[in-house]
């Protein structure tokens, strides 16, 4: 059972997908059907969690009995679809299927008022396959048709309000910069195949050669997950698709924007990852990427008035300081006292704010998700004294807030703290701007603060009361996660984090899967 | 190793305890509560002492005087007016935009990595 398990999770929440249209006319039946599928995914994510920390990488071969097997021809070297699971993968299948299952669980109640709701928890469902297929595979073409699924699930999602004209256009722009995102992967995919033939990653890494030709697949690959995974120059479709979004498949459309990401550090540090080829450049224009990231989506957040449109750009932001932590790791690879002095540190530091992230932004959004529910508006301007009809939301919110703007004793500043401190010693000025990005983070936040829960209370919302208790619970366990990830940062990062910067910058064991050549 | 070292996360310059800070916390808000507690006790709520005096003037509708979320910030925002300008500028909203910022981006990294910058 255990050997099955990256192949069942890809299964179990696919046949979830495929039954939950079948419980149209069944009242909650597909809301509770997503919640116990999510939660059984949740399950075997933690199992293989486990299973792979304790052996090692685990490899997962479609079609045959072990991943050794050669052709009669004598042909040696990997042809099946081959998953891959090491303690990366292993880390960001974790982070999604808790999202999946506490969005599920979020939406029960905040879209039970909506038409069509088999629909959108197949749709939940197929996101959670895409992004788990994504982090699973070992395969570059199934890597390719994975982030389809994730970009096709997470547009019609994106669009799912379609009564609203925004997010219809939220959508359709999701839907072609994913396609165009896609397609140039596909391109890049192709470039490679051309020259080697096969397309299982491990073996692809044995194989460059860095020639021309392999140099622009990487610049293409590179630029398109940076736009899936919302650096600046190419976040723009964050907010439209982050703010359209129902607040309850936000947390695993954040997960997606990560898997991108992931993608993004297993193309850089797996494939390209040869160190005997100096990719120190590549490791500088993420860190300057992240800097500009941070910087410019913190800045945009400051002057926004849709609450949801200001967490957008604060998303944007935050994946900046994984750019900037994981690009100084990058930046001194080559450079064996650095990277033991400093860059598997900023590593660190990148991959916890990835989990951290993922937690406290899904929270801030479902905090505006809750707003929205019970004031029927996105516009600050319109809120004020909500604090005290709305607690659970008013406590949720402060957790979420002091966690992005990086206040102890709370998760975002164990992740800011290791960044900080690397950056610094990669260039001081990406430090700088890690501070103040902080600092203005916290200015946002208390501007949100301000106008929508505190002050007197607005006449029009007397009668509003705190929102149903299943969002409540789960906004309450990601303000719960906010707090136990930052009184005990190192429990995460000994048992989660370090294990997952180890199995990206060993790239000699990523290769030697199954005892190929 | 003891449990309060366990809990310390180091990094390359410095460290960090959260377990540590906390009673710090704790035991600031014992000193902050203490002097709390010695402060005036002529204060009543809910009596003529808490109303705000504006010079014998009638005070307005609450919901009309708050400060509203778009003026927030609004010196901030003004100071920095030339570098907004050029930020709403680059979010048009334009999803044709959208596509030139990523073949930019991708024209940038191709030029760094194949040209050997």
């Amino acid at each position: 059972m255990i050997e099955h398990l990256p192949a069942l999770m890809i299964a179990v929440p696919l046949f979830g997908a495929f039954i939950a249209p079948l419980l149209k006319k069944k009242g909650s039946a597909p809301a509770v059907w997503a919640v116990i599928i999510t939660g059984v995914t949740l399950g075997m994510a933690l199992l293989l969690v486990r299973q792979v920390l304790a052996q090692g990488m685990m490899v997962y071969v479609f079609g045959a009995d072990k991943p050794t097997l050669v052709l009669p021809s004598g042909y040696r070297v990997p042809v099946r679809i081959i998953f891959e699971v090491d303690a990366i993968g292993a880390f960001m299948a974790l982070s999604a299927t808790l999202m999946s299952f506490i969005g599920a669980l979020y939406s029960y109640s905040h879209v039970r008022n909506e038409t069509g709701l088999e629909k959108y928890y197949a749709l939940l469902l197929l996101l959670e396959v895409g992004i788990l297929g994504m982090v699973l595979t070992g395969d570059l073409f199934n890597l390719f048709v994975f982030l389809e699924i994730a970009g096709i699930a997470g547009s019609a999602l994106v669009g799912f309000r379609n009564y609203r004209g925004e997010a219809s256009e939220a959508g359709i722009k999701y839907l072609i910069v994913s396609a165009v995102a896609s397609l140039m992967v596909l391109f890049s995919i192709g470039l490679l195949y051309g020259q080697y033939g096969n397309l299982n990653i491990a073996y692809l890494s044995t194989q460059i050669s860095f020639n021309t030709v392999d140099m622009i697949a990487l610049g293409i690959l590179f630029a398109s997950f940076a736009m899936k995974c919302g650096s600046v120059p190419t976040h723009h479709w964050v907010p439209d698709a982050y703010t359209e979004v129902p607040s309850g498949i936000n947390p695993t459309l954040l997960v997606a924007t990560y898997a991108s990401l992931y993608a993004l550090f297993r193309v850089s540090f797996s494939l390209f990852g040869n160190i005997t080829v100096n990719m120190s450049s590549l490791g500088w224009i993420m860190s300057i990427l992240g800097v500009l990231t941070m910087f410019i989506g913190v800045t945009m957040a400051l002057v926004q008035k849709d609450v949801k449109r200001l967490m957008s750009y604060h998303a944007i932001s935050q994946t900046g300081y994984m750019l900037l932590g994981v690009g100084v790791g990058l930046a001194v690879l080559n450079d064996p006292a650095k990277l033991a002095a400093f860059g598997r540190d900023a590593m660190a530091g990148g991959i916890f704010h990835i989990i951290n992230h993922i937690i406290y932004k899904s929270l801030l959004l479902m905090t505006a998700g809750a707003l929205f529910y019970v004031t029927g508006t996105r516009n600050l301007n319109e809120m004020g004294g909500l604090a005290r009809k709305m607690p659970y939301t008013t406590i949720a919110f402060i957790v979420g807030a002091a966690a992005i703007s990086g206040i102890p004793p709370f998760n975002g500043f164990a992740s800011k703290f290791l960044i900080y401190e690397t950056s610094y010693q990669l260039s001081p000025i990406f430090a700088v701007f890690a501070m103040v990005t902080s600092v203005l983070t916290l200015a946002s936040f208390v501007k949100v603060f301000a106008s929508a829960f505190l002050g007197p209370p607005v006449k029009k919302y007397e009668e509003v009361r705190e929102v149903p208790r299943s969002m409540v619970i789960a906004m309450l366990i990601l303000a719960a996660l906010c707090i136990l990830f930052g009184l005990f940062p190192n429990v995460v990062l000994d048992k989660l984090v370090y294990p997952a910067v180890d199995a990206l910058l060993k790239l000699g064991s990523y290769q030697t899967w199954g005892g190929l050549p | 190793m003891t449990w309060i070292e366990s809990l310390t996360l180091n990094s390359p310059s410095g460290f960090w305890n959260p377990i540590v800070w906390l009673a710090f916390l704790v035991i600031f808000a014992f000193i902050g509560y203490l002097i709390y507690s010695r402060g005036n006790r002529s204060y009543k709520p809910n009596t003529e002492q808490v109303k705000p005096f504006i010079s014998g003037n009638a005070v307005e509708d609450v919901e009309e005087i708050r400060v509203r979320a778009g003026d927030i910030y609004w010196g901030f925002i003004e100071a920095l007016k030339g570098y907004y300008n050029v930020l709403m500028r680059m979010h048009s909203g334009d999803l044709r935009d959208y596509i030139l910022w990523y073949l930019g981006l991708g024209a940038v990294i191709l030029f760094v990595l194949v040209g050997g910058v």
